[in-house]
């Protein structure tokens, strides 16, 4: 491997012997993708037929009016078949995972979409499937439990560490040590060793090519400033690419959850509580403690909850290229309710830090300065998640009633 | 110098014995205890791993006792006290294990001198190939300490090479793909492994990964020089206790 995925000093690949041959295969693989003419195209047919690419992007009226400040546009990842961004990445790998022959696939999965997402591209291509999901995250996310497992997958629920989303990328990754001559490993984020940033990143970046090109057709002019939510990194990654030589103000959320100072939250790159290490194949910023330990995270949102970061990000955090900000789950639910209310979009748990920080923003705004949302995800699927964040009465009193039945 | 002392042993012995513990699992005393039946059986050097949060080459038993040896409170600092203490009380060489991310954060090069000045001979860092480990390599070799290597059978033979003109004392060699604490099928396909291994590098070889028992470390007799006690021997201490380690070091040989 010559290019070993160096972001300054941030990626690499930081891996076991046992892993080193498989990890050359799929760079070669993916090399050889994208120096081919037609594999973009037989990507983004695939995205467009199978996941309605390209996705709109929708003018929000009713929030730019209520916040009087700048117009306020959203990129609608959350039409994407299995509603979200997620599908992007897992649909490109999945057209190398044939390229490399291999028939089984496994994923790491948080909020549950890229496990959905990931259960959907092995039905689709007929590949085997195993996702790894912490036992926190299959509380949270039962849902997509279901759902992955009515689409043929094994759901491991992860008893390890803090039963989240980086302990089922440290299982995911003990599977493919043992199983890489027929198994691909789907990595969800722009995280982990190279070439998965890299690669991550690529397939996601479909995302800012078509709001670059729609933005410049319906409006004559680019964002001012572009918002999405940052967990491993790849959906914001994803809006950013197409805009990094342009005069757009990018900006990354991450999920404070209960506060800053409260110590438990997962963010990375807006607070000085992470500092460089080396985990899982990678060299970023990680929530650790001075001997190297990964801390707990906390967020409302499963897909944030992790305690590392793109390292593409990183660089981006050290360049000042990415300005970084975040949000509270209490100002997270705050704007998922406003969203639904004043334009009737849904945004998941995750996406809707997006929309807290860009509303925080838009009053400062001018009438003529244009922001954009990424809405990575659609809340719908999230419903028991977002109903205790709303601490719906209506819906405890149904699921009380539900859980009587089954025991009848 | 550690090659030096394995070559020397095995002018004695057929086959060498490294055994592995996680420092602090169950508790340092107990590491202590492990640590003393382990030298009394006659056990030829030794991996003392340093537990880390996220230990990805490890199966179950060792990821637990590394999550159980943080939560009682074991820090890098108390390891490296402890293996000092280890180091100047026993007359093998121990060598620590642990992930990259123990070494980055406590600086590599301080990191390095502490290892020198506490009497430990080498490290097995599981997650740093030599294309990562430039600022490694040198801190170990300003100290004169050895950095041990991994071989795996899906290792072609040219990086088997590659890896070897890194590596110093022996080479490890894993006996099958996936993570420690996984039974190994001791087959003739280990031992043609084993003889590409022979063929890729000068250094002593040894053999981890499943093994568990005399037949295992028969097998290896002649074709490695080192047979290695991963998990077994947690294993043994989580059933039977500290008391049954000395007697089952002494089955094996
Ligand atoms: C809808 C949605 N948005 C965002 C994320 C965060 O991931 P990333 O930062 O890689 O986009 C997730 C992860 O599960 C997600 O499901």
């Amino acid at each position: 491997m010559q290019n070993r995925g160096y972001y300054d000093q941030y990626g690499g690949a930081f891996l076991p012997e046992v892993l080193i041959a498989t990890v050359e295969e799929l760079v070669a693989t993916f090399e050889k993708a994208k120096q081919d003419p037609s594999f973009w195209k037989e990507y983004a047919d695939i995205m467009s037929e199978y996941s309605c690419r390209p996705t709109p992007v929708t003018f929000a009226e009713n929030l730019s009016n209520y916040f009087g400040g700048g117009r306020i546009f959203v990129k609608r990842e959350d039409l994407n078949h299995t509603g979200a961004h997620k599908a992007n990445n897992v649909m490109g790998q999945g057209l190398l995972v044939k390229r490399m022959g291999k028939t089984r696939v496994i994923a790491e999965t948080g909020a549950g979409q890229h496990g959905m997402a990931t259960a959907t591209m092995a039905a689709k291509f007929g590949f085997k499937c195993t996702i790894y999901m912490g036992e926190v995250d299959v509380q949270r996310q039962r849902p997509n439990v279901f759902w992955m497992e009515r689409l043929g997958a094994e759901v491991v629920p992860v008893k390890e560490g803090t039963r989240i989303l980086k302990d089922a990328i440290n299982e995911a990754l003990r599977d493919w040590v043992t199983n890489m001559d027929n198994t691909h490993y789907v990595l969800g984020t722009a995280c982990g060793p190279h070439p998965f940033p890299e690669m991550v990143s690529y397939f996601q970046s479909i995302i800012g090519q078509e709001a670059r090109r729609q933005m410049l057709e319906r409006e004559k002019k680019l964002p001012d400033r572009i918002y999405a939510c940052v967990g491993g990194g790849s959906n914001a990654l994803g809006i950013f690419k197409a805009f990094l030589d342009d005069p757009v103000e990018l900006v990354g959320v991450e999920a404070a959850g209960r506060g800053l100072e409260s110590g438990e939250h997962a963010v990375r790159l807006a607070s000085p509580d992470a500092s460089v290490g080396v985990a899982q194949g990678y060299k970023t910023y990680f929530l650790q403690d001075d001997d190297g330990q990964m801390k707990e995270t906390h967020s409302v949102a499963a897909g944030l909850d992790y305690v590392g970061v793109s390292p593409i990000l990183a660089q981006f955090k050290d360049s000042g290229r990415v300005r970084f900000e975040a949000a509270t789950d209490q100002e997270v639910v705050d704007a998922l309710s406003l969203t639904i209310q004043k334009e009737g979009l849904i945004p998941a748990l995750e996406s809707a830090h997006a929309f807290a920080q860009a509303f925080k923003e838009a009053p400062k705004l001018s009438k003529t300065e244009i922001i954009l949302i990424n809405q990575s995800g659609r809340g719908d699927k999230d419903i028991f998640t977002v109903a205790d964040a709303f601490n719906d009465p209506t819906w405890q009193e149904f699921i009380k009633k539900k859980a009587e039945e089954y025991n009848a | 110098m550690l090659e030096k002392y394995l070559n020397s042993r095995l002018q004695e012995k057929e086959i060498l014995l490294m055994t592995h513990i996680v420092l602090g699992y169950p508790s340092f005393e107990d590491s202590f205890k492990i640590i003393e039946a382990m030298v009394a059986a006659g056990v030829d050097l030794m991996e003392l791993q340093i537990p880390f949060s996220e230990p990805i080459a490890d199966g179950p038993v060792i990821l637990q006792a590394n999550q159980k040896a943080l939560a009682d409170g074991a820090t890098v600092q108390k390891c490296l006290d402890f293996s000092r203490k280890i180091a100047q009380t026993f007359d093998i060489p121990f060598l620590f294990m642990t992930y990259y991310n123990i070494l980055f954060k406590y600086g590599v090069e301080r990191f390095a001198a502490a290892m020198a000045a506490d009497g430990i001979k080498g490290a097995i860092v599981p997650d740093l190939p030599p294309e990562e480990g430039g600022e490694y390599l040198a801190a170990m070799q300003k100290h004169d300490l050895a950095p041990i290597f991994i071989f795996s059978p899906t290792t072609p033979d040219e990086r088997m090479q590659y890896l070897s003109s890194f590596g110093q004392g022996f080479i490890y060699c894993v006996a099958r793909k996936g993570v420690t604490g996984v039974d190994t099928d001791f087959s003739r396909q280990l031992g043609e492994y084993l003889g590409r291994c022979r063929r890729a590098t000068k250094l002593p070889l040894a053999l981890g990964f499943g093994v568990k028992e005399k037949a295992d470390v028969d097998f290896l007799k002649g074709k490695a020089d080192i047979a290695v006690i991963g998990s077994q021997t947690i294993r043994l201490v989580d059933n039977e206790g500290v008391g049954a380690v000395g007697a089952f070091i002494n089955s094996l040989r």
